[in-house]
Parts: C-alpha cells; structure tokens; sequence
C-alpha cells in the first residue's frame, strides 16, 4: 500500500519499492503455475475440420508440427468428438488464408493441453453440425441418429458426413454439447502411431527447406560474423556480373543476391563486400564478468520469511555459485523461406513457429494488407524454440518482390550458429543456512542471466517495465521446497550484446542445474539421504504431493542409493516446470575419465496423457538433449564473433552418448493433460552432476559438466 | 561438362557449368529428390547420407565430377510404402521420428551399415552411426537398428529358401 500524499517523496518511494516488488512476486507466481490459454479462434468448426469427398476429415492445425507429436495427439482428440478412425483424420498446417490463427506461437509445451477443451468441443460441434443436417437430409429425428466411422444411421438409412455437406453452402453452428467422458475415449490416451511416421521415414518433401516452385530462383543474404555489426554499405559491383546472378537486392538494413542457383547466389554473396559498424570486439572473458550475480538489474520473484536475517550468520552460511555456458539450438534444418510476391500478395512457404506474427511483419515490411500475406506453415526440421522469429520470410518476400519470382533462402550452417537466439549463459548464486537437525532454515536462488522472453516479439513489449524478471530467464529458478520457512529466489537481468532467447524450456534447464545440485550438497552437508532429505522439504499442497510422488516413485522404480556401486553411482533431482513435476534419477560410471550416463529413470506427471507413447518419446529426447547440453555443448565469443560454427566442434550427444537404458513412468495427478515436452529437460543436468560427485568426490559447478 | 550417373535405377545425364557442385543439390533441386537433406554443408551432420556404389557418402562434400559412371541411391530409392526397406520397416515399427529431418540421412547410414555387419552391436552402431539427432532420437534409433538387422536377417534366409 502506498502511504503519504503527494510531496512526501521519501516515503513515496519508499512506498512504491514495497508495493512494486510484492505485486511483481504475486503476478512471477501467478505466471509460474498459470495454464497458457489457446489464443485464436475456438467457435468456428468449419475453419478447423475439411469432409473431403473420400468422406475424411481434414484438420487444419494453427499449431505447427516441429517433431513434438502435436499433429498426433490433436488428431486423437479430435477424432474421438468427430466419431471418426485415426485413418479418417488428416492434420494440415493451417495456412493464415484459412483464417485458422493462432496469434500466439507453437511454444511452451502447450499445444495439447490449450487446445484439449477448444478442439474437442470444436469437434464435438461439429459432429452435431452435421447431425442435423443429416436427420434433414435423411428424414429423421435428429434423437433417431447414430454415428460410427464418419457414417449417420437412422430410420433404416445411412449418410456419410461426405454426402451430409454435399450442396450445403451454409451451416447453422449449434450450441456446443457435452463432451465425453474418459470411458467414453477410443483414441485419447492410446499409444498410436504418429500420423506423421510414414512421409518422414519415406523421405517426403514436407519441409521449408523442400518447398519449390516453378521458375524458382534462388536467394542469399549477407550475414555479418562480428556480433553487434550493423549493416552501412554494400559494395556489389564484383557480384553483379557473376554467373547466375539475378540482381542484387540493396534495402537499408541488408542486401541480398538472387541468382538462378544455390550455388551460384551463395558464390555471388561472398563477393559483396560489406562496410559494417561494430562497437567492441566482444571476448568470453566480457560477456562472464557482465554475467556476474550483482552486475545486473535484481528482482526479487519469490519470497517467504526472512531469508537475509539467516545469512548474517556467515559463518554458518553455505554458499556456492554454479555457471552454464551460451547455448545453440543447432536444429538440423536451417531457417529459410520460399517467397512468392506479386500483384495479388504474398505467399510464403517456411518453417516457423509464429506464423501469424511472420505474416504481420511481412505484411508490414511490403505494405500489404495482412489479408495478402498468406504463410503456409510446413513441417519443422527442428524448432526449440529457434523459429519463434523468423525474420528470414521477410527477407525472402523481399527478394521475391525484388525480382517478380518466387525465391527460396536459407541459413548457411555458419550462419545458423552466429545469428541464433542463443540460451543465455547464466551465473547462480546460492545460499543457504541449516538448523540443528540438518533441515534447511533459509535458501536463496539468485540467477543472473540474458533476456529470454524480454524483447522476443511474442511477449508484449510491456511485459518488462509491469514484471521486471524475464520469465522465461527464471523458468525453473523459483525454490520448490515450500515446507522450508524462509526462501527466496531473485532474477537479475543483463543485457548482453548479442540475441538471446527461448532455448527448449528456457530457464528451467540452468535453474535446475544450479538448485537441484544445491541442494545435494546441503543434503550432503546434512549427513542425510538426498531423497529424504527432498522429501521432508516439499510442501502438503497439491502441487508438493505431485512432486513428492514423482520422486518417491523414481527412487523406487531405479533402486535409488546413495553409495558407489561397481564403479557405479547414481544421482538425483527434480523440478516442476509449467505444473509438470518430473523426477529422474541417473546412473553413471567414467569411461577414460569421461561421465557416461548409462541409465535413466524419469517418472514424470503431465496430468492426463493423450498419447503415452508419444510423451515417452519426448521424455527420451529431452533426456538426451540434456545430457548433451549437461555435458558437452557450448559457444565462446572470439575476437567479436560466436564460435564454433560448425558440429563436431560445437559438440553435441551422439548415439554413443545416449543411455541404452531410459525407464520412463508416467503418473497421472491431474484430468486434464499438462506440459510435456520441456519438463523433463529440468532434472537432468543436475542428476548428472550429483551422481558425479558422488563416484568422485568432486563437485561440478559449471556446465558442461569437466572432470579435468 | 557432361555428366552420366544412375540414380535409383535411372539413367541421368546432366549438363553442369561448375563440376564442383555438390552432388547434394543436384539430387534436391535438379533431380527433385527432397528426401536427401541439408544440414550443414560440411559433411558434419549426415542429414545428406546417400549411397554411393554401396557406400554411405556425405552428399553436400562430393563433387558431382566425381559421380561420373557412379551406381547411386538415395532414400526415394531404398524402399516405398509398399515395399519398405528392412530399415524402413524397423524405424515405422518402433516410431523413431520426431520432427524428422535428420532420419533420412540416419536410414541411409544404417541401411550400408548392414550391408557390411549384419548383426551390429551397440558398439558396431556406436562407431558407425555419428550422425547428429537435434530432436535426440537415438534410443529409438538403436532399437530400430537392432530390430532391422532382424528384419533384414530373416529376408535373406526367406530369400534363400525361395531360391
């Protein structure tokens, strides 16, 4: 509450400080276990579902399928309501002519579970859409009717939905009815095979990458290596009259070359010379002092009791700082864009993860009423979070429009690991203080790190000055432990010189790293059994019992102990990201003195699971995305330029990394399904590191993760 | 320079201005075969794994002047819908894909590996597959690996009692 009038400016700032910083903590709460709603359109069926003349059913998905199993689970869903097979159902990408929109992005884990009530009610309308027209077309009472497989009968007749919508140009959208009941489900919570499985084993042509048109050319943009460069002054002439070339296109913030071939238009790009202006030739060693917990902008995001009176007493305060590295995504198919401008609009075929947001800017950049903008979504050869800007369709519309042809443009690999957006490096701080039965009195996270959601055009510009901690930067960074009387978590922001942003589950992995190892070495310190030791901290709530079950039921499931075994050791943690709470435990041994990770336990509750098989195999990557991330990946800054630039030496997990055991459990301690493919990304960099200490005796603080 | 190689069973002769293009993208933007992908360029990845005379070969580093006279095949060519190819059939049967891009480039190392070792182990598979999986699919893949040298396996001896 702010106290004082006006003129009694002491205490007028006194009175904001304290009423700002609890506001901000309550919304960091809220966002912390607030479900994302779906934002687009939820009460129009016939912008969702096509009846082709085959009698199937098309869904046009405004979620884009980037391997996470989307397509699959919504044709589940959807299928159930709509009383059709799993072969009756096709997923499409929406394109933004369908008018099917998702104004938001595919990201966060909440594809499934923010569509679960629209899509299924979407469906169910439709399905009773159809049904009247049906009983009017048969003769029949609409309470007559039965439906199976896409079929009507009634009165001793049939009518497939294909001849149901024959000749109606115009449909009277019903009210929503209810939606089934869990017993009631033939496809939702069924482990089917992906819809998708076939054109990817096959090798069909559904990637941005794979899109060509007829007298298709090609485009390049030149790229700056040096981070910060900013574009002045192009010199063409040597590339103008190379072979192939086009044109070469010259705007004020870039220039790029169309040429008849890849080749050729990669070839005529190197001959441009470019004047850029760069401020400061940035080092590894600039961007870790920036980095240091104090440098940067705190906000305190979580607080209970009075942790700082315990940490006075610094004889008796534990302490430890941990570090991780710059992050690529390294996704295999790069960002590029097929653009095709002319005098009706523009048409542009990519990977992307914001379409609506793509087609807004394109639209902008061309002078083009949006409604001319068309995006055809594709298939993503990888997203994590890399393709939730694509300024890159821009750039090709650009080029098209340039030259009066479509043109496709991508990323060279070098470019792709220099111009990314990047996972923010981060510093943790942690302290804590024990009382006389080894339990933790006061814990205190403080993470320091490059912005995440800040300046990423799906988060509202003013999200920053109402919330002051990037919330995706803390993802992960709160403390878990509410049975604890005093904690608190503070988020400092620093604004490092080049693009940093959403890294599949953004802070959670880091976050995790630093608290769940923290929290080892308390457990250590204490004498006590470190799942013990986890689970007399975790608050009654519903949010703690989940937690505690997915822990109680990882140390069951892997045997859980805490001693060396073989040359054997295991290592445990926990999180709960987006109100996901995953458990895994590791066991590793050191082959030539490197970690190797040889099994790994996740017991996982994401609430209701619409496809448990696909959900297992998110688990299975995010565990070895982890591992690779935990052990071995890694950008440095050299003399101004991102580096490496090319796999192998940004190292990554390979086959010979991947466990040959994963034991994944799910548990169910919510009806409705939750966020899936981030969560289990948070527990394992610091299983890893726990299990290390414990056949080593050495306690590893910084990722990735080196024993020499 | 004129340049004849067979590719999936078919004759091809192309005109080519620069010899050191890679093969890579005459097999994706002159022959239209998308199912061989870029990746990075440099032969660091393996997304655009085909065979070559039964080799499995990084396609974006091969000069196409090298393909002359050469007995390709690329993913398009190793099986279809009807007729999957063991390590097809393995990878549908144990849903390895994610979002897919790298798995082409994965089958085709796989399939000339057991061409060579039949029965791989987990350390055959280990040294032989280096391809990189962004999505981390490899504890399907080695399952799928497993179950095609299987597959495969038992086509040969169905092969041979037919013969």
């Amino acid at each position: 509450m702010v106290r004082g009038g006006l003129g009694t400016v002491g205490v007028l700032a006194l009175g904001t400080y304290v009423f700002r910083n609890p506001i901000r903590r309550q919304m960091a709460g809220f966002v912390n276990t607030a479900d994302s709603p779906y934002l687009g359109n939820t009460d129009t069926p016939i912008i969702w579902f096509e009846i082709t003349k085959e009698n199937h059913v098309v869904l046009h998905s405004p979620k884009v399928e980037m391997g996470q199993g989307t397509f699959t689970g919504l044709a589940q869903m959807a299928a159930d309501e709509l009383e059709v097979t799993m072969k009756q159902i096709t997923v499409v990408h929406a394109d933004t002519a369908s008018g099917n929109i998702d104004t938001f992005a595919t990201g966060g884990s909440t594809s499934i579970s923010s569509l679960w009530v629209p899509l299924r009610e979407l469906a169910a309308t439709m399905r009773e859409m159809l049904k009247n027209e049906a009983a009017q077309k048969l003769n029949v009472a609409v309470s007559e009717l039965s439906v199976s497989e896409g079929v009507f009968s009634g009165g001793g007749k049939t009518l497939t939905y294909a001849e149901t919508v024959e000749g109606v140009s115009e449909w009277q959208i019903p009210d929503t009815p209810p939606l089934k009941s869990v017993k009631e489900y033939k496809f939702i919570g069924k482990p089917i095979a992906r819809v998708d499985l076939e054109d990817k084993v096959y090798g069909a042509p559904i990637f941005g990458i794979d899109a060509d048109m007829p007298d298709m050319l090609h485009g390049a943009v030149v790229r700056s290596s040096k981070i910060g460069a900013r574009f002045k002054t192009a010199d063409t002439a040597k590339a103008e009259n190379m072979p192939g070339v086009v044109k070469i296109v010259k705007e004020n913030d870039f220039v790029g070359v169309v040429a008849n071939s890849l080749i050729e238009a990669e070839n005529a790009k190197k001959a441009i010379k470019v004047e850029w202006e760069t401020d400061k030739n940035w080092q590894t060693a600039d961007i870790k002092a920036m980095l240091e917990v104090g440098k940067g902008e705190p906000y305190v995001i979580q607080k209970e009791g009075d942790p700082e009176a315990f940490f006075k007493d610094a004889e008796n305060t534990i302490h430890s700082d941990y570090w991780s590295p710059i992050g690529a995504h390294a996704q295999l198919e790069p960002n590029g864009a097929l653009a095709y401008v002319d005098a009706n609009g523009a048409t542009i075929r990519m990977s992307t993860q914001v379409v609506s947001i793509t087609r807004d800017e394109i639209a902008e950049r061309l002078g083009l009423e949006k409604e001319k903008v068309n995006i055809v979504p594709t298939f993503l050869g990888g997203g994590f979070g890399r393709r939730l800007h694509t300024p890159n369709g821009m750039q090709a519309a650009v080029l098209s429009k340039a030259v009066g042809k479509p043109v496709k443009c991508f990323f060279t690999r070098k470019e792709e690991f220099q111009h990314d957006t990047f996972r923010p490096p981060t510093h943790h701080v942690l302290k804590a203080v024990l009382d006389d039965n080894g339990m933790v009195q006061a814990i205190e996270h403080n993470v320091s790190s490059g912005d995440v959601a800040f300046g990423s055009v799906i988060v509202p510009s003013i999200a920053a000055p109402i919330l002051g901690a990037d919330l995706g930067a803390w993802r992960g960074g709160m403390i878990q432990y509410g049975a604890i009387p005093n904690f608190s978590a503070v988020s400092w922001r620093v604004k490092l010189p080049f693009a940093t942003s959403w890294w599949r589950s953004l802070g959670l992995l880091a976050n995790t790293f630093a608290i769940e190892s923290f929290m080892d070495e308390l457990a250590v310190k204490s004498g006590k059994n470190p799942a013990e030791f986890r689970l007399a901290q975790i608050q009654d709530d519903d949010r703690g019992e989940r937690l505690k079950s997915v822990i109680q039921t990882a140390v069951e499931k892997s045997g859980f102990k805490d001693v060396v075994n073989n040359g054997k050791a295991m290592g445990l943690a926990s999180s709960t990201d987006a109100n996901t709470p995953c458990a895994q435990v590791v066991e590793i041994s050191l082959e030539n003195n490197e970690i190797k990770v040889h099994k790994v336990t996740c017991v996982m509750d994401p609430g209701l699971v619409v496809n448990p098989d696909q959900v297992r195999a998110q688990c299975e990557g995010a565990i070895i995305m982890g591992i690779s991330a935990t052990l071995f990946e890694k950008m440095e800054v050299v003399d101004g330029e991102l580096t490496p630039t090319i796999y192998g030496p940004y190292q990554m997990a390979l086959m010979k990394h991947a466990p040959k055991e994963i034991d994944v459990v799910l548990l169910q301690g919510a009806d409705s399904p939750g966020a899936v493919g981030e969560p289990p990304l948070g527990p394992i960099g610091a299983a890893i590191a726990n299990a290390v200490f414990r056949l080593t005796g050495k306690r590893l603080r910084e990722m990735p993760l080196q024993l020499t | 320079m004129k340049i004849t190689f067979n590719v999936n069973g078919k004759s091809h002769s192309i005109d080519i201005a620069d010899e050191n293009t890679p093969l890579l993208w005459i097999i994706r933007d002159v022959l239209n075969l998308k199912g061989t992908k870029f990746g990075c360029g440099k032969a660091a990845c393996g997304a655009c794994t085909l065979h070559i005379n039964g080799e499995a070969v990084r396609s974006c580093s091969y000069a196409i002047k090298f393909a002359q006279g050469k007995t390709i095949t690329t993913l398009e060519g190793l099986g279809n819908t009807e007729n999957p190819h063991p390590v097809q059939q393995a990878w549908i049967e144990e849903v390895v894909p994610q979002c897919g891009y790298c798995q082409p480039g994965f089958i085709m190392a796989t399939a000339a590996l057991l061409e060579k070792v039949p029965n791989p182990t987990d350390e055959d598979i280990d040294k032989n597959i280096i391809n990189i999986c962004r999505c981390a699919t490899y504890y399907r893949m080695r399952k799928a690996i497993h179950r095609a040298a299987e597959l495969k396996m038992e086509q040969t001896s169905l092969e041979a009692q037919n013969t």
